[in-house]
């Protein structure tokens, strides 16, 4: 299998990339890790007619913490370097939970947080990841800068609010509150698989009060599901075993898993309420004081 | 029938230019005039007649392709060729030296790593990637950073046992 003829280009800075994107009016895909654009190439379910790979632009792979605590990730920061980046594990419970379960490790050797949030699969990790952590891109175009708030960025099954000629150069993670606590879980058949279900929680805890909640579910619908509306039942209470079963209702009752080869959707919606259960009752046995 | 590499060398009439790249494999500067839609692991296995690197899925599945590139394990059926421009990239033809095995392949050989051999060129150069970041891995460690190389033959266990051995090899070697 092999790709249909593109044009490729290699641009050496992030203006050059977007003079590029701008020029080729919606017939264009960014390269970035490939690990979902490459296959899709080479099944031709995407034929762009242009190729801009960001590879070559410097400084667009870091993590840094401001002084705040607001977290940022370049456009070109692999998985990986998330998934064994010491500060991450001590500072971002959500991703640090997160990064071991996305694809394979060569996957994560290659693939980007970023790159993967605007590919915009259903059952992608890091989109559910981002909207629990409350988190925004920033979005470079012609024009300048903009954010776009991760709950508006993933229009459909690979649609997002990205214009064509607008590069994601950077995730924003907002400081927690108080102390951040959280987890991922994601069942798959098997490594690599798409996510039968995943659930994203991210809370920001006031000693055992919680003053922030978000939580967002992959592989149960059409799109990631935004289910910080029912996670927020949470804020002001404790973690009890009470609080969690309610909340672990509401949230699988607002997810719409449907029957496949990988589970009902009744099967998928009970995985949902138990990772739920799971990821807060790990963390309620904590001390978070 | 055409091999892809030599269709693709000569494109039809295209306004598709041909790149040339030079890439530094195993060791060695190796250019090539390229089509951009080539892929690394048609490259390797067409262009330069490296056939040690195997192509299983195509779907970024089973690390059969696997190869280092600039020391991290990339599926090469899951890279552009034109990116490969300027960088380096090692196979599994690359592991051995003129006289001797890499301790991976006599821990391979040792331990009975292999059945088909399909699976092996990408889960040896799975396992150095492991082994570079880490001479004292876990027996979970090893299944871990091997869990995105897929074998039919084995279940795993002997080339579980075949990292684990080349591993103790190393470190002895290292001291």
């Amino acid at each position: 299998m092999y790709p249909s003829r593109f044009k490729y280009e290699a641009p050496k800075s992030i203006a050059e990339a977007i003079a590029l994107l701008d020029a080729g009016k919606g017939d264009s895909k960014v390269l970035a890790g490939g690990q979902s654009l490459v296959p899709m190439l080479k099944l031709r379910f995407a034929f762009p007619d242009q190729l801009v790979d960001i590879n070559n632009i410097p400084g667009l792979n870091y993590i840094t913490f401001d002084a705040d605590g607001t977290l940022r990730i370049g456009a070109l920061t692999r998985h990986e370097d998330l998934e064994f980046s010491a500060e991450i594990a001590k500072r971002q419970p959500t991703i640090a939970a997160a990064a071991p379960l996305v694809a394979d490790p060569i996957v994560r050797a290659r693939g980007t947080f970023v790159g993967s949030i605007c590919h915009a699969d259903p059952q992608g990790d890091w989109a559910a990841t981002m909207i629990a952590l409350g988190g925004h891109l920033v979005v470079q175009g012609p024009k300048g800068k903009r954010t776009i708030d991760m709950k508006d960025f993933v229009l459909g099954p690979y649609a997002t609010a990205l214009n064509y000629n607008e590069l994601a150069i950077e995730a924003v993670i907002p400081a927690p509150k108080g102390k951040a606590i959280g987890g991922y879980l994601k069942l798959e058949r098997r490594v690599g698989d798409f996510a039968t279900a995943s659930v994203a929680v991210s809370l920001d805890m006031d000693g055992t009060k919680v003053l922030r909640a978000g939580i967002a579910l992959a592989g149960v619908g059409g799109k990631t599901i935004d289910a910080n509306e029912e996670a927020s039942f949470l804020v002001g209470q404790t973690l009890t075993e009470a609080n969690i079963n309610k909340v672990a209702e509401l949230v699988a009752a607002k997810s719409e898993p449907r029957t496949d080869h990988r589970g009902s959707s009744d099967y998928k919606r009970q995985i949902v309420r138990t990772f739920v259960k799971r990821i807060l009752t790990a963390n309620s046995a904590q001390k978070v004081a | 029938m055409s091999s892809l590499f030599e269709e693709i060398a000569t494109p039809p009439s295209s306004d598709i230019p041909i790149r040339r790249v030079t890439i530094t494999v195993n060791g060695e500067p190796r250019t090539a005039d390229i089509e951009p839609r080539l892929l690394l692991a048609d490259l390797l296995r067409q262009g330069l007649k490296l056939t040690g690197t195997h192509k299983g899925c195509d779907t970024t599945n089973c690390g059969a392709c696997t190869v280092l590139f600039d020391g991290r394990p990339i599926k090469s059926c899951t890279m552009l060729a034109v990116q490969a421009d300027g960088h380096s990239v090692k196979t599994v033809e690359g592991l051995a030296s003129a006289s001797e095995l890499h301790p991976i392949q006599e821990g391979f050989k040792e331990k009975h790593g292999l059945q088909c051999g399909f699976c092996t060129p990408g889960m040896m150069l799975a396992a150095t990637a492991l082994l570079e970041k880490n001479l004292n891995p876990t027996e979970d460690e090893v299944r871990w950073a091997l869990s995105g190389n897929l074998c039919r033959c084995t279940g795993y266990q002997n080339i579980v046992k075949a990292v684990l051995w080349a591993a103790e090899k190393m470190r002895a070697e290292s001291n």
